[in-house]
């Protein structure tokens, strides 16, 4: 127990050690004058700025809360729907042939289709409002989900299966009991490629055409040429990423326990 | 040919396209016996195994219990693999409560069946830790327990111990006997060592190169725990390895 909690303080202390050095050498080569201020700000800036925006709507029209909030709902409906539709979808693939061979040709040719080049047409159809970009975030985590599930499924030992099938088990408790769990460390991949997926596209969405979120404030910081704020944008996206990837993986742990 | 017999194996025959692999097999094998089988390598043990539970159709031939065709649905079968095969996802009780729940036992038979099994097995401690947590040697047990939880009219079991160390092997061994006798299982067990064979089973039979037949049966009429190293032992042992010989 006692190692357990050092180890923990020392993968923290280590942790802040490489950020530090990270903004060290950034603050540095901005002393310097090897990057200029013109084009970057330095560390001290960007909290500034990050500070001022939590309760500033200037320049760009929001403050970061309402920019977050709006990229943060937007991300999760995607996200979420992709998840609900999708691994179910991938998991039955997996294990039903019938299943695999209707679907299979469609999904193909979706697949290797950029989630951004999807935005001209999604723009003609649906215009620039919440739908449009919750639909160009389903597409970029879909993917992801389907290919992961299926994957796990079709990965399944085939010992496991064997021995559930000279038990007598019949396919719907072979496909519950045995495929699904099995698949599961392969469908928390899955979901953490399309969370990350989700956010990097609706980011690129927001850039292309909306009136507030954080790509929307990153797009306005390079039209203003403000480099903090472009900064806080990245560092926001980034930070929600890495807390969203923690949380996830404390989901995994409970719900497959035995993994090691 | 004994009308009595638990599983009747008639005319079993497999091909592979144009592979006969094994030709024509019958033999029968009483409630509660233990046959171990053996056969030079690549004479289709595993195929074989594979044929009785199941898992493969027959090319011609058949497996009947208690004169019915043999059916993983209808009958309790259960196999024990050669590799390692506790459910990772599950915790040892429900490892053992897994195959007992698919063939829809009454919930206090099952948890009785189980409580048992963990008892006999010495898992009882460990009923709530995943396989990973455990060892090679635990995990098989859990393996065992399952198959044996099933009360099956016929466990078959695959070189379950080919990884094991000898001390681990000779552990797991009486740990089978000590299960086969107390539940009055059927049991075929196959395996490559001649030793494992005389020192479980009841009779051994001898498979021959492919197209594969029964080349001969043996029975081995020793007391249990049997003694490796007693004259009858190694008697036996060395004329089952001079039958397996092709060479």
């Amino acid at each position: 127990m006692k190692s357990g909690k050092k180890k923990l303080i020392r993968k923290i202390l280590l942790g802040c050690v490489g950020v530090g050095i990270f903004l060290g050498v950034w603050q540095l080569l901005m002393s310097m004058g090897v990057i200029s201020e013109r084009t970057m700000s330095t560390p001290g800036q960007v909290l500034e700025t990050f500070i001022y925006k939590l309760r500033s709507a200037d320049p760009d029209g929001a403050t970061l809360q309402e920019h977050f909030l709006s990229s943060f709902k937007l991300a999760m409906i995607g996200f979420i729907t992709a998840m609900v539709i999708g691994i179910p979808m991938g998991l039955v693939m997996g294990y039903f042939k019938a299943a695999r061979l209707l679907l299979n040709p469609m999904f193909e040719v979706i697949r290797p289709i950029p989630p951004i080049a999807w935005i001209p047409i999604v723009i003609l159809f649906l215009g620039i409002g919440m739908p449009a970009k919750v639909f160009i975030v389903f597409v970029a985590a879909f993917v992801p989900c389907v290919i992961n599930s299926y994957t796990g499924v079709k990965l399944t030992n085939p010992v496991y299966i064997n021995v559930a099938k000279t038990m007598g088990a019949g396919h719907f408790r072979i496909f519950t009991k045995i495929c699904i769990p099995s698949a599961i460390p392969m469908v928390f991949t899955g979901i953490r490629l399309s969370l990350g997926a989700s956010w990097s596209t609706l980011v690129a969405a927001e850039m292309l055409a909306s009136t507030n979120g954080l790509g929307y404030m990153i797009q306005m910081g390079r039209t203003i040429i403000r480099p903090d704020i472009i900064v806080v944008g990245m560092l926001v996206i980034g930070c929600t990423g890495a807390l969203l990837s923690f949380v996830l993986g404390r989901i995994e742990r409970h719900i497959a326990p035995w993994r090691k | 040919m004994d009308t009595k017999a638990k599983v009747r194996v008639r005319n079993l025959t497999k091909k592979f396209g144009d592979l006969l692999v094994l030709d024509d097999i019958s033999f029968d094998i009483k409630k509660g016996e233990f046959v171990c089988i053996v056969g030079p390598t690549g004479c289709g043990k595993t195929t074989f195994l594979n044929l009785l539970v199941k898992l493969l159709e027959p090319t011609s031939g058949n497996i009947f219990i208690d004169g019915e065709e043999a059916d993983p649905k209808k009958h309790n079968l259960s196999f024990v693999f050669q590799e390692q095969s506790a459910f990772p996802w599950l915790t040892v009780e429900q490892n053992i409560r897994f195959g007992q729940e698919t063939k829809k036992r009454p919930k206090h038979e099952t948890d009785n069946v189980t409580e048992y099994i963990l008892d006999m097995l010495g898992l009882k401690e460990y009923r709530d830790r995943y396989p990973h947590e455990l060892s090679a040697s635990m995990e098989q047990r859990i393996v065992i327990g399952r198959s044996f939880a099933m009360k099956p009219d016929l466990l078959l079991m695959d070189e379950p111990y080919g990884q094991m160390d000898l001390k681990l092997r000779y552990y797991l061994e009486d740990e089978v006997i000590k299960l086969q006798t107390a539940t009055k299982s059927t049991v075929i067990f196959i395996t490559h060592n001649i030793e494992e064979a005389v020192y479980l089973a009841d009779r051994c039979l001898i498979l021959s190169q492919k197209p594969t037949t029964v080349k001969e049966e043996v029975k081995i009429d020793l007391p249990h725990p049997r003694d490796v190293a007693s004259k009858k032992f190694i008697e036996l042992r060395e004329y089952i390895t001079e039958q397996i010989k092709w060479w």
